[in-house]
């Protein structure tokens, strides 16, 4: 038998093909089935695609590399589930791209941060971390606070977004630069409107600066939707044991 | 040294490929120009600049080489290409340690070292700095420099495509380049050892398929007619890594003038793929990379056969198949699907075995000649790194285990297991290889200093130990502590207390790194007066066991 | 090419190949080796049988043991649950801080059940023993801006202050400066008020004119000695201590950009026997009243 390993020894093209066969194998049955089985996503009320400043806010959260501290993915163990709520579900990132799960916890998870602080907190914690938190060992963000979002961008990143599956509609991407501004500022006048295209979005001047509409804005409308849009008085969790 | 291994071959007649070689840097300086000039995106445009600049470098490169005639047809093999790769390694890897020592007094000492204006110096934006230097470029350099020798002696042919080599090379550092600065200013995917934006990705690809033609096409033109196991396991690396990068980095562009993308896969399918990958960057970059630089420098360094080559065929084999299937242990209790995760648990604890073959043809290679560990640093170097393999892939299996990995995951430990596979094996194994290459390419008797080798070895394997024993303290400590309950029934330590309680691992962390670091710095040096051509006075001849390959 | 020929030091024929002078031997596996590969492989057949495994077309082998995580989670915490459930249910029922007081057992777990909440929900805002911050009041002591009764602290937390929920206790103080309601020379005056019925150095006239300032614009709120009223979360400016920092400047700005700060409403978010247990341990932290 391990003589005829001479075959694929002497023949550098049918190594090469028997090597991709090998390593492909696995790959295929692990992830393909999780795009057609059923069980995948659970069923849920209530999750959204992400508001344009949510979506800057993510941007912003991805690019400064807060996945690097903290999960976004309760688990399904009693302490996590005491400490930071229910367990995540699959269905409260299917809008995400790319995933934020994370996978190393020098700070706390941060799926259901959302409402758990008010807006000022954060815009202090960003700022100097350790004035709140003497023992915190997160970085600084003060620079966010003066970073400028230009609405304008915004219809990009929806248009993209969609191109990956989210479910943006064309009225959606239309008004995304509008919509920017109107969560920034509660006497807008498109307030119903945009409350319509994103049920349940927080809308106000999170940084305390009505003034500008800074990254820091959009990081904190993020941060306080996080864990929020699932309806759980309607959640079955039975029919979602997997 | 048999006389075998002096058989010349034949020299190739490079040249055809150059004109392909001006047309690819006319177009890339070309696109290059047109995205500077029309993006909007400041990131993008000093990308773009960087890219111009290194096209317009490789252009000029090109048209000296052509006008001082085809040197490259004097030597038997191409070595230059592998001693710029020599150097690079040295260079990025001390970077790629500094950074780490960094990273980790930023978490000891963050009163010290954050800045607050200083955006680019945070934690998140260094961390993706650190790891990316020392497995892409660090690794990265290690596995193309040894790949590209040990090819080219154990097939007795030079380097296929003339400077496609070279094209290789600066190909891939040019990549280092823009990865490293795009983290610095904030261009990431977030894809952990797969940050690089979309276009940084794509430069990648075309890279790696011509290292593949490069290796494939030696691989083709051997005058051996036995392909050497150290090649299958390239290979391997080779091959794989090009199907998982491609994969793992679909991506929508926001506009091609943009840096910023969206990853073609939403939430859970997203994790898997990701894991998919990052559990086989480590399996094929990692390892599989790793085994190959083992199978050849132990048995080469240590002058003995290599154990079994019955071995050598069931654990290639067996761990390329099962490595690929082991990916959602790093998804385990998560929103992931339960059956992708006892899937991923049950393959890891099968890769055990296969992982130790590797161990086993290393280790008992050295058999008949034990003494040598004691005699040549070097090979004492490269024999601990395969223990450090050996513990790293039990240590593996065993926090794949769902129990084992509820307590584990997110803490510490996970980190201190990545740096005893990281530092002991990855670095030791790497470390060994720089010290028997950099005498044989320049062609020198011996080291300069033995004695350095040793102060290297006792340094930062004091190092190694600070660190991943603290980091395992720190990680247990901080998993039992998320999870304890006092008498009542209620959770004991809030999270600040936990992250109170990690400070003074975070010291001992940051002093083993430095420790390792500075060992490396004893290396460069040593290499560098080695290259020279510098023997320490004291040690003149003191060593004829350490006889070079040619 | 070298053929195959005996390796000295272990008395081994080589495989006969050679590449850049290195040969091997075929020795044969180990056999503990094989067998432990054989065992992982065995047992990961029986973990498939058991657990849920192998995806298929249109679902995966859901193993014999009926396992689900989920489901596990579900029944560790209605466990826990139970097991604290008794004193949870007293806990609901107690009218007065005497009435817990007087049961040692239940104030304990009490008290232990709102230390833990407490620290990851609490003091990252009010400090880890609830000493408070600038913004953030202290709990620890007996200054209460909406009052310090066991009912008053549990009110605070179901709905928070300036919170979005509907029954958040609310009550703005106007930015004086901001909105023009005060020129300067008026805040200025009203601050050396302030400085002085808080017992401190001030520039006498100036203080004078801000009395009468004080007297029309503050005292709906802050009462006319400044003492403060807890009903409107107005706090009293005469005790020397400052939710917002007792400078000059400081005053200054609270005067001039008013002050709302946001306490989170913790409905929803905590069960009515957390937020019970957290209200007598902020409570016991030594200013209850
Ligand atoms: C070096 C690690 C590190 C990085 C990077 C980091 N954090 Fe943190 N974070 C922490 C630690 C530690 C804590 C806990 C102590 C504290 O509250 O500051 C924390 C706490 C938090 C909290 C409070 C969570 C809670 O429930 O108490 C939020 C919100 C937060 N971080 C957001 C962010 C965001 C957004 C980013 C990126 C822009 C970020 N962090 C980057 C370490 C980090
Ligand atoms: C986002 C930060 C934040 C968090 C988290 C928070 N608080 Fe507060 N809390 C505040 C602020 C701000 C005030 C003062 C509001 C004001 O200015 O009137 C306050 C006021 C209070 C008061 C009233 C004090 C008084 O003098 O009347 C109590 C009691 C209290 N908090 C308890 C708690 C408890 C218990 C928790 C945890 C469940 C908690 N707080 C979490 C910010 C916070
Ligand atoms: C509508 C009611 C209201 C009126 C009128 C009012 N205040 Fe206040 N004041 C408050 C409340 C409520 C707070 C606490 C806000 C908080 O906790 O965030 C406060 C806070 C303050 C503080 C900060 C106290 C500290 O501990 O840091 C000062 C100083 C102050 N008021 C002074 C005045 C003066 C002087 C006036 C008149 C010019 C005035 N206030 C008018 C309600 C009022
Ligand atoms: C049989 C071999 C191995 C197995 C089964 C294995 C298994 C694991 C497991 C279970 C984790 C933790 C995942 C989590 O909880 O998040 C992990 C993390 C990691 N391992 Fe290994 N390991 C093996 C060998 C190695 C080796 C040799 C290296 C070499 C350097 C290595 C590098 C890493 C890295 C870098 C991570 C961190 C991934 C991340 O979270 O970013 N592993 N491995
Ligand atoms: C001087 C030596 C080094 C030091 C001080 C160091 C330090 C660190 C620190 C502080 C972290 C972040 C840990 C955290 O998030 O808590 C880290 C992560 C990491 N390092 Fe190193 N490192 C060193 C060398 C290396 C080497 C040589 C490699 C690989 C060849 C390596 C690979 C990694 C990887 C893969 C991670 C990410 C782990 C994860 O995500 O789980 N490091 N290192
Ligand atoms: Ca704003
Ligand atoms: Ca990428
Ligand atoms: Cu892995």
């Amino acid at each position: 038998m391990l003589d005829r390993h001479d075959i694929l020894e002497k023949r550098g093209l049918l190594l090469t093909v028997a090597i991709l066969v090998v390593v492909s194998i696995g790959g295929i049955i692990e992830i393909a089935p999780l795009f057609y089985l059923e069980s995948t996503i659970e069923r849920v009320q209530g999750v959204r695609p992400y508001s344009p400043l949510e979506l800057a806010g993510r941007n912003v959260y991805v690019r400064e590399g807060c996945y690097t501290c903290h999960s976004q993915m309760i688990r399904p163990l009693r302490d996590e589930v005491e400490r930071y709520g229910h367990y995540s579900l699959a269905a409260e990132s299917m809008y995400d791209h790319p995933f934020q799960w994370g996978s190393k916890r020098t700070g706390p998870d941060l799926a259901r941060v959302g409402g758990k602080y008010s807006d000022a907190w954060h815009v202090e914690h960003m700022i100097d971390p350790r004035a709140l938190v003497p023992e915190s060992v997160m970085p600084p963000y003060k620079f966010l606070a003066s970073s400028i979002i230009d609405p304008d961008d915004a219809p990009e990143w929806l248009k993209a977004n969609r191109a990956v599956g989210v479910p943006y509609t064309d009225e959606m991407i239309e008004n995304a630069a509008a919509d920017l501004k109107t969560q920034h500022d509660p006497f807008a006048a498109d307030f119903d409107n945009f409350v319509a295209r994103y049920p349940k979005a927080h809308v106000r001047d999170f940084d305390g600066n009505p003034g500008a509409i800074t990254e820091m804005d959009a990081l904190i409308s993020y941060l306080q939707v996080l864990g929020t849009m699932v309806d759980f008085s309607v959640y079955e969790p039975e029919e979602n044991y997997r | 040294m048999t006389a075998t291994s002096n058989v010349p071959a034949p020299a190739q007649d490079g040249g055809s490929e150059v004109p392909f070689i001006a047309a690819f840097l006319a177009v890339g300086a070309l696109l290059a120009l047109f995205i500077a000039a029309r993006t909007p995106d400041a990131m993008m445009s000093a990308h773009a600049m960087m890219f111009l600049l290194a096209f317009i470098a490789g252009a000029f490169a090109l048209v000296h080489h052509a006008s001082s005639g085809n040197r490259l047809t004097q030597d038997v093999y191409e070595m230059g290409v592998v001693k710029a790769g020599v150097f690079a390694s040295v260079f990025w890897g001390v970077a790629g340690f500094l950074v780490g020592v960094i990273i980790a007094a930023q978490l000891a000492f963050p009163n010290l070292l954050y800045f607050e204006d200083l955006g680019w110096t945070n934690f998140g934006r260094l961390r993706p700095l650190h790891t990316s230097a020392v497995i892409f470029a660090f690794g990265g350099n290690v596995l193309m420099s040894t790949s590209f020798y040990v090819v080219q002696r154990t097939c007795r042919a030079r380097l296929f495509g003339g400077l496609t080599p070279w094209v290789v090379f600066w190909g891939y550092n040019l990549f280092i380049v823009i990865a490293a600065t795009g983290y610095l200013m904030g261009v990431t995917q977030s894809r952990e050892y797969a940050e690089p934006e979309w276009y940084a990705d794509i430069w990648l690809t075309i890279i790696w398929v011509l290292y593949l033609v490069v290796f494939l096409g030696t691989l083709l033109k051997r005058k051996e007619p036995h392909i050497y196991v150290a090649n299958w396991f390239y290979l391997a690396f080779i091959v794989t890594i090009a199907m998982l990068h491609i994969v793992n980095n679909l991506a929508i562009p926001v506009s091609l003038l943009s840096t910023k993308s969206y990853s073609l896969f939403p939430g859970v399918q997203d994790a898997l793929t990701q894991w998919w990958y990052g559990h086989n960057a480590v399996g094929f970059f990692l390892t599989a990379g790793f085994l190959a630089i083992m199978y050849y420098f132990i048995p080469k360094r240590a002058e003995r056969p290599v154990y079994s080559y019955r071995l050598s065929i069931i654990h290639f084999w067996s761990l390329i198949f099962i490595y690929i299937w082991a990916g959602p242990h790093h998804l385990h209790y998560t929103a992931l699907p339960e059956w992708a995760q006892t899937l991923g648990m049950t393959f890891s604890v099968m890769l055990w075995m296969p992982s130790w073959g590797g161990m086993i043809n290393g280790l008992m290679t050295l058999s008949g000649a034990w003494d040598k560990l004691r005699t040549d640093p070097v090979i004492r170097m490269l024999i601990v790194s395969v223990a450090f393999y050996g513990m790293s892939t039990f240590e593996g299996p065993l926090m794949s285990v769902r129990a084992v990995n509820s307590l584990s995951h997110y803490t510490d430990w996970t980190i201190g297991h990545v740096h005893s596979g990281a530092l002991g094996w990855v670095g030791y194994v790497s470390f060994g290889a720089l010290y028997c290459l950099v005498p044989w390419l320049w062609k020198r008797k011996q080291l300069y200093s033995n004695a350095l080798v040793e102060w290297h070895f006792w340094v930062s394997t004091i190092g190694i130990l600070l660190y991943i024993t603290s980091m395992w303290v720190s990680g247990i400590m901080q998993g039992l502590m998320w999870r304890a309950y006092n008498s009542l029934g209620f959770l004991e330590y809030s999270f600040v207390e936990t992250v109170d309680a990690m400070h003074p691992y975070y010291v001992i962390r940051m002093t083993g790194g430095l420790l390792f670091l500075i060992g490396a710095l004893i290396m460069a040096y040593n290499l560098w007066r080695t290259a020279k051509g510098d023997v320490r006075a004291r040690e003149f001849a003191a060593s004829p066991a350490l006889a070079p390959a040619e | 090419m070298a053929g195959k020929e005996i390796d000295a030091p272990t008395g081994i024929e080589t495989t006969g190949h050679s590449w850049d002078g290195i040969k091997e031997l075929n020795n044969p596996l180990p056999r503990w080796w094989l067998t432990v590969f054989y065992i992982s492989i065995v047992w990961s057949f029986a973990y498939w049988i058991f657990m849920p495994s192998w995806p298929g077309i249109s679902g995966h082998l859901k193993g014999t043991r009926n396992h689900s995580e989920r489901a596990n989670v579900e029944r560790a915490v209605a466990d826990l649950e139970s097991m604290r459930a008794d004193q949870m249910k007293r806990l609901l029922t107690v009218g007065s801080v005497s009435e817990i007081e007087s049961d040692p057992d239940l104030q304990l777990f009490a008290l232990t059940a709102g230390k833990s909440i407490f620290g990851d929900n609490c003091a990252t805002c009010h400090g880890a023993g609830g000493q408070g911050n600038v913004g953030y009041p202290n709990l620890a002591d007996d200054d209460w801006l909406w009052g310090g009764t066991l009912s008053d602290i549990q009110t605070t937390i179901h709905y928070g202050i300036r919170s979005d929920h509907p029954e958040a206790r609310i009550n703005q103080m106007m930015g004086y400066g901001e909105t023009g309601a005060l020129s300067g020379d008026q805040i200025s005056d009203v601050v050396e008020h302030v400085m002085t019925i808080s017992g401190r150095d001030a520039d006498a006239a100036a203080a004078a004119r801000g009395a009468e300032v004080f007297a029309v614009q503050c005292v709906s709120c802050h009462g006319p000695d400044g003492k403060g009223m807890k009903a409107l979360g107005a706090p009293n400016l005469t005790d020397g201590i400052w939710l917002y920092g007792g400078e000059r400047q400081d005053i200054q700005k609270s005067l001039y950009f008013g002050r709302s700060g946001v306490m989170p409403a913790w409905t929803g978010r905590l069960s009515e026997e957390q937020m019970t247990a957290l209200a007598v341990y902020v409570h016991s932290l030594g200013g209850g009243e």
